[in-house]
């Protein structure tokens, strides 16, 4: 975020708003220097919470990385309370390229976005919400807006409102995209790998003891069994049509990825691993791929499969050595790559592979960084660091490297970013 | 003297004639009893002296009890305590190298013991939790502990322990015993770990 100290007073004029676009989700044609963020002020407004809206707004955009929030001091804020129009000059001024307003209504929100270069209101909508003290549902939908927001200004749609599922003392958590609203979903156990159902409104998760897979709804708290028996049951993921969950299970002779309807039913296998390790399947976003952690080289790597267990390929270069370890794969939502962790110089780092050229990059180098899951947006990671001390959840920003910690506290594992995420899930 | 002290010391002296009267000697010649109708005295004297034949009678029987419990005792601490020495080497964990589920030869040794004892005790169910130490995902974890419960299992199967006493499962990186992020911790973290249900029963030495 920018800082500017500036009268926030001069912002506003007393004359009139322009005339108004009420479509939603438009983009609104913002004119800023290619290669650049646009620069964005979050306007303050009257109204109970305001404060709230406006600091929950700020680090929204912020966290898209796609504008530049130009945040202003708070003492200028009181004042610019009392105007009631953008002074278009001192906006441009300050390098904005566009202006933003989120007043509370009766029902919810009012937004209103300016366009600095064509001095015009360029969108308008209100938003219905659930009371302030609803907090975390009032939240979701002040995210959802800050989404639709997002995808106005710069044409792509926020992450704002996705949570991230993740374990921490043997439960699973789930905490908003914001680092806000940390709660545990489960009791006090053996619970870990949680995955989201592309809906949203379901997670899957294993459970040590007793080793079995189960499925949760959110929305009641109920989770049932989906599979169970000897041996370890481990890292269920939903197929992309929802339908059914992959996971990994063996008893005696290696672990073995199968496949299980989500209605119930017999677990039917899908990799020949001979005696090896083959957990942690991920799917690619159209569903005719999957790739996974094989350990059938002598050590994990990553390999590729169609989705019925067939065209079984190494998709990693083969490292040889005693610190060869590559893991925890998470294929990107546009399909183009898969993220990775691989062991470098004894420590783990977050890595980049591409489908199509089998490109390698290294995403992080601070501390041991491991587990990516993607956030919907195919831009950002959750990953798991240590950079700070205590392991946490960390989000990282492909295509700049900026960083920002998710969540603080006892230590952490296992991500899982959501899909985004609707107001019935 | 008070009356009680008199009284005391005239049991005793009865008790010790009593105990006389049990001593192996010549019989004497009979001597006609008085009869108690006619004489008092001849009456509670031959009670004192069944009294004291029954409270020898009791206390030999109470030093045999005795005895035999001891001797049960003895048995019995016996068997608890190889039944202990037994169970310990059931016990005994195996440890791992990194990242690897082959058996070592310290670990073959330690199973190498423990075969013969679950032979010799068919009761006996042996549950085998492999354990890992924290490097690494928590998923491969799993499966990795739980291949080298698998590995442990298979041995102890050819050394003729039937395959349906023996469980497998997996606690991967999650029950540490050691807490160091060095090697010394991380060795002792690489490990099976053996569990039986004592069901009550007590374990026996193998016939050699």
């Amino acid at each position: 975020m920018r800082h500017r100290r500036a009268l926030i007073a001069l912002l506003f004029l007393s004359s009139p708003l322009a005339a108004q676009d009420t479509t939603r989700g438009v983009r609104i044609g913002l004119t800023y220097d290619p290669g650049s963020k646009p620069g964005v002020i979050v306007l303050p407004s009257k109204g109970a919470g305001t404060d709230s809206i406006r600091a929950i707004a700020q680090r929204d955009l912020d966290a898209g990385d796609r504008v530049g929030v130009i945040v202003l001091d708070a003492a200028a804020t009181s004042d610019a309370t009392r105007a009631s129009a953008p002074n278009w000059a001192v906006l441009a001024k300050l390098g904005a390229a566009a202006a933003v307003q989120i007043t509370p209504t009766a029902t919810g929100f009012h937004l209103a976005v300016y366009n600095v270069a064509t001095r015009q209101t360029a969108l308008i909508r209100d938003y219905v919400a659930p009371a302030m003290t609803e907090m975390r549902p009032w939240r979701a939908a002040l995210h959802g807006l800050c989404d639709d927001l997002e995808e106005s200004l710069t044409g792509t749609r926020g992450i704002s409102r996705t949570r991230v599922l993740f374990e921490r003392g043997k439960r699973i958590w789930v905490v908003d995209s914001d680092g806000e609203q940390s709660s545990p979903l489960t009791e006090v156990g053996t619970a870990g790998s949680p995955a989201w159902h592309p809906s949203g409104s379901m997670i899957a998760y294993s459970n040590l003891i007793p080793s079995q897979i189960l499925v949760q709804d959110l929305t009641t708290g109920r989770a049932r069994t989906l599979a169970s028996g000897n041996g370890v049951f481990i890292s269920p993921t939903f197929t992309p049509d929802g339908l059914n969950v992959v996971y990994g299970h063996g008893v005696d002779d290696g672990v073995d990825i199968f496949s299980i309807a989500l209605a119930g039913g017999p677990g039917r296998r899908l990799s020949v691993g001979r005696g090896t390790d083959n957990v942690q399947p991920t799917f690619s976003a159209d569903g005719r791929h999957i790739a996974f952690t094989s350990g059938r080289p002598g050590h994990p790597e990553i390999y590729t499969m169609d989705a019925d267990g067939t065209n079984v390929d190494l998709l990693t270069p083969l490292e040889f050595g005693e610190n060869a370890y590559r893991a925890s794969p998470d294929w990107s939502p546009d399909g183009r790559s898969v993220a990775f962790q691989s062991r470098i110089g004894g420590i783990f780092q977050i890595m980049t592979i591409g489908l199509r050229d089998r490109g390698l990059k290294q995403l992080t180098s601070d501390g041991q960084n491991e587990e990516p899951s993607w956030a919907p947006d195919g831009r950002h990671l959750v990953f798991g660091s240590n950079r700070g001390g205590v392991k946490q959840l960390w989000v990282l920003d492909t295509e700049t490297g900026r960083a920002r910690q998710l969540t603080r506290g006892a230590a952490v594992r296992n991500p899982s970013w959501s899909p985004r995420l609707s107001s019935s899930s | 003297m008070t009356r009680r002290t008199a009284v005391l010391s005239f049991a005793v002296v009865l008790a010790v004639g009593g105990l006389d009267a049990c001593r192996k000697k010549p019989e004497p010649d009979p001597v006609p009893a008085a009869s108690p109708a006619t004489d008092p005295n001849a009456q509670r004297r031959a009670d004192s002296i069944a009294a004291a034949n029954l409270a020898t009678r009791r206390r030999a029987d109470s030093i045999a009890a005795a005895d035999a419990a001891a001797a049960a005792a003895k048995a019995g601490d016996e068997t608890k305590r190889t039944s202990a020495e037994l169970a310990q080497i059931l016990a005994q964990k195996v440890y791992f190298d990194y990242d690897k589920d082959v058996l070592r030869d310290d670990a073959r040794a330690v199973l190498d013991a423990k075969a013969p004892i679950l032979i010799a005790n068919g009761w006996v169910s042996l549950s085998v939790t492999g354990h890992t130490d924290e490097r690494g995902t928590a998923e491969y974890n799993l499966a990795l502990g739980q291949r080298r419960a698998a590995q442990v299992k298979r041995y102890l199967e050819s050394k003729g322990v039937p395959e349906n006493r023996m469980s497998t499962q997996s606690m991967g990186d999650s029950q540490p015993v050691a807490q160091g992020t060095d090697e010394a911790s991380y060795q002792q973290n690489r490990r099976a770990e053996f569990e039986f249900p004592a069901n009550g029963g007590a374990l026996v030495r193998p016939k050699s």
